[in-house]
C-alpha cells in the first residue's frame, strides 16, 4: 500500500479542476499550469526512486484486496513513463505560454492539457483492464477537444478523421475486455495474467489477443491501422501537435508492451511474430511516406510511425535486452520527437509556414536555432554519440541475437531513409537561401525576444544529449524495467501476493 | 434468448461497419452510435444473461447463494454508456462545425489534409 501512486493521476486532476475554476485569470492559469506540470515530473521522480529501492509498489484503490478492487500499479516502465510525461508537459506548457493564443487559452486549453495528462497518466499507472478503458477515454477526449480547439478547417477535417478511427478503437477494446471477463471472470491484470496462462481454451484467449492488438494498434498508430495520424497530427498548434506526437501513440505502444508481456505470453511463436512482421511494415511505410512528404510537420508525422515501429520490434523480439532497446527507444523518441515539433512551431512562428519550398535562409539569421534542430533531428536519424544511436544499436543487437536478419535490414536501411529526411529538412528549411526575393524587408525578431519558445527546445536538446553521452545509467535502468517485463512473476505477486510459484 | 441476443449484437455490428464505411458524415455518428450499443450488448449477452436472481443475499444469509446475476457487466455497460454518450455529443458538434466549415458533407471531399501539400 503506497499513497504515493495516486499523485500523478490526483495532481493533473487538482491542477484541472482549480484552472476550470479559474478561467478568467489568465495570468494565473498559465502560472499554475506550469506549476501543476512541474508537480507531475517531480512526482514521476519521488516514484521511480522508490520502486528502484523497493521493488514494484502497488495501491489498492479503497482499500478493496485485488482483483476485486481497481489497483494501481508502478513498475519501472511505468516510473520511467510517468517521468517522460512530466518532462514533456512542462516543456510543453512552457512551450505554450508564447505558441498558443489567447483566443485557444480562453477556451480552456491549460486545463485541458492538464485533463490529458490524467487520462495519460491514469493508463500508465493502471493495473485493470476495465479502468484502463476509462482512462483512454478521458485522454482520448480532451485529445479530441485540444486537437478541434481552434475550429480551423484543416484541424475539422483532420479531427474527424482522427476522432472516428480512435472511437473505433475504443468500442473493439470495450468488446475485448467484456469478452475476456466473460471468460475469465476478471480484469485485473495480474489476476488475468494467472489465469490466461491456465485457460483451457487457448483458442478464444488468441482471437482475444488480436482484438487487444487491434485496439492498442490504432492507438499506437502501427500499420496498417494509422492513418489517422498523418491526417491530423500537422493540424492543431505546434505545442498540441508536440505533446500528442510525443505522447499520445506512445500510450499505446506502452500498452502494448503492458498486455504481451503480462499477459498473452502463451503463442509468442504466433502473437510476437506477427508484431514483428507488422513493426517491419510500419517502419518501412513511415519512412517511405515521409519522403514523399514537402511540409515540416508531416514529415515528422510519418517519421512517428517510422518510429514505432522500432518501439514494437523490440516487443516482437522479445528477449530482454531487445525490450530493453524498446524502453530505450521510447525514453528517446518521446524527447526528440516533442523536440522536434516545437522547433517546427519556432519556425513556424518566425516565418509564418510549414511549408519547405516558402522556407530558407534560417541557418543564416538564426544559426543556434539551426544546431537546436540539427541535435534532435540526428538523434532520431541515430547517429553517435546521440540517444537515438544506442537505442537503435540495442535493438539491432537483439535482432542479431537471436538471428532476425530481416527485420535489422529494414531497421538499417530505415535509419539511412530518415537521415534523408532530415537532411532535406535541414537543406530546405535552414540551408537554402531564403526564397522570398526581399528577404532584407523581413522581420527578424531575436531568439531572445522568445525565451518561452526556445527555453524547452534547448532544455530537450540537452536530455538527448546527456542521454546519448552519459547513456550507461539509462541502459541499466531499461535493463531492469525489461528484466520486470521478461519476468511479470514479480508484478503478479505485488499485486496478489496469494499467488504462490513460478509460472 | 442468448441466441436472440446473438443476433441481435451481430446486426448492429454489421450495421455500425457498414455506416462507417458511407461517405456521408453523418452516417458515421450513426455509426459510431450503433457500434457502441454492439459492444455494450455484446458485454450484457456474455455476462450471463439470467432473470429474477438478483445478487442480494436473502435476510439471514452469511454468502450469497448461486444462482445469482453477476452485476459487474452491468456496471461495466453503464459506465460505457456514459462515456459514449460524452462522446457521441462532441462527435455531433466536431461533426456540424466541419459541414459549416468545409461546406460538404461527402468524405470524399475532406482530404486537404491527406494530399501532400
Amino acid at each position: 500500500m503506497n499513497n504515493l501512486l495516486v499523485l500523478p493521476i490526483v495532481i493533473p486532476f487538482v491542477t484541472g479542476i482549480i484552472l476550470i475554476l479559474l478561467w478568467k485569470h489568465r495570468t494565473l492559469q498559465r502560472l499554475l499550469s506550469v506549476a501543476g506540470a512541474v508537480a507531475l515530473l517531480i512526482t514521476g521522480f519521488v516514484l521511480l526512486a522508490d520502486v528502484w529501492a523497493n521493488g514494484i509498489q502497488v495501491i489498492q484503490i479503497g482499500d478493496w484486496p485485488a482483483p476485486f478492487g481497481i489497483t494501481l500499479v508502478a513498475d519501472l516502465l511505468t516510473c520511467i513513463m510517468v517521468i517522460l510525461g512530466g518532462l514533456m508537459v512542462v516543456s510543453v506548457s512552457i512551450y505554450s505560454l508564447t505558441n498558443i493564443d489567447p483566443e485557444r487559452e480562453s477556451f480552456g486549453y491549460h486545463p485541458l492539457l492538464q485533463i490529458l495528462m490524467m487520462g495519460i497518466s491514469g493508463s500508465f499507472m493502471t493495473g485493470d483492464l476495465f479502468n484502463l478503458y476509462v482512462w483512454f477515454e478521458v485522454m482520448l477526449i480532451s485529445s479530441f477537444v485540444l486537437l478541434a480547439l481552434g475550429g480551423e478547417r484543416d484541424q475539422l477535417e483532420g479531427g474527424i478523421k482522427y476522432v472516428i478511427l480512435n472511437l473505433m478503437s475504443s468500442g473493439i477494446f470495450l468488446a475485448a475486455v467484456g469478452t475476456i471477463y466473460a471468460l475469465e471472470g476478471t480484469v485485473n491484470m495480474a489476476d488475468l495474467a494467472v489465469q490466461i496462462r491456465e485457460s483451457s481454451q487457448p483458442g478464444i484467449i488468441q482471437a482475444l489477443a488480436m482484438m487487444f492488438l487491434v485496439a492498442f494498434g490504432i492507438k499506437a498508430a502501427i500499420f496498417p491501422l494509422y492513418f489517422w495520424l498523418p491526417s491530423s497530427y500537422h493540424t492543431p498548434p505546434a505545442a498540441v501537435s508536440a505533446i500528442f506526437a510525443g505522447l499520445l501513440t506512445k500510450v499505446g505502444v506502452y500498452t502494448l508492451i503492458r498486455v504481451f508481456t503480462l499477459m498473452f505470453v502463451r503463442d509468442v511463436a504466433f502473437t510476437h511474430n506477427l508484431i514483428l512482421i507488422l513493426a517491419g511494415f510500419t517502419m518501412v511505410s513511415g519512412v517511405l511516406g515521409a519522403a514523399t512528404q514537402n511540409e515540416f510537420r508531416r514529415i515528422l508525422s510519418f517519421h512517428i510511425i517510422s518510429q514505432i515501429g522500432y518501439m514494437i520490434m523490440g516487443l516482437g523480439l522479445y528477449t530482454p535486452l531487445a525490450l530493453a532497446g524498446s524502453v530505450f527507444y521510447i525514453t528517446h523518441h518521446i524527447v526528440v520527437k516533442t523536440n522536434l515539433f516545437l522547433v517546427s512551431g519556432v519556425v513556424h512562428h518566425l516565418r509564418g509556414t510549414y511549408q519547405l519550398k516558402k522556407l530558407g535562409g534560417i541557418y543564416q539569421i538564426y544559426p543556434m536555432l539551426g544546431i537546436l534542430f540539427l541535435i534532435p533531428a540526428f538523434s532520431l536519424a541515430g547517429v553517435p554519440p546521440l540517444s537515438g544511436f544506442w537505442a537503435k544499436f540495442a535493438l539491432i543487437r537483439a535482432g542479431l541475437e537471436i538471428e532476425q536478419y530481416w527485420i535489422v535490414v529494414a531497421a538499417l536501411a530505415v535509419s539511412l531513409m530518415t537521415l534523408f529526411s532530415m537532411t532535406k529538412i535541414w537543406a530546405e528549411v535552414f540551408w537554402k537561401a531564403d526564397p522570398i526575393a526581399d528577404s532584407a524587408a523581413q522581420e527578424n525578431p531575436s531568439l531572445v525576444t522568445i525565451p518561452y519558445l526556445i527555453l524547452p527546445i534547448a532544455g530537450l536538446a540537452l536530455v538527448t544529449m546527456i542521454i546519448g553521452l552519459l547513456s550507461e545509467p539509462f541502459f541499466v535502468l531499461a535493463l531492469q524495467a525489461a528484466e520486470q517485463l521478461m519476468n511479470p512473476m514479480e508484478y503478479i505477486q505485488a499485486v496478489n501476493p496469494v499467488v504462490e510459484g513460478a509460472l | 434468448m442468448e441466441v436472440l441476443l446473438a443476433f441481435v449484437v451481430g446486426g448492429l455490428y454489421a450495421a455500425a461497419f457498414y455506416m462507417l464505411m458511407r461517405r456521408s458524415i453523418v452516417k458515421l455518428i450513426l455509426g459510431l452510435g450503433l457500434l457502441g450499443h454492439a459492444s455494450n450488448l455484446l458485454i450484457f449477452t456474455i455476462g450471463r444473461v439470467s432473470r429474477g436472481n438478483p445478487p442480494v443475499m436473502a435476510h439471514g444469509e452469511d454468502v450469497l447463494l448461486p444462482p445469482y446475476a453477476d452485476p459487474l457487466p452491468q456496471a461495466f455497460i453503464l459506465t460505457a454508456i456514459v462515456i459514449g454518450f460524452g462522446v457521441q455529443a462532441f462527435a455531433t458538434i466536431l461533426v456540424k462545425r466541419a459541414y459549416q466549415t468545409v461546406g460538404t458533407d461527402d468524405f470524399d471531399e475532406m482530404i486537404s489534409t491527406d494530399r501532400p501539400a
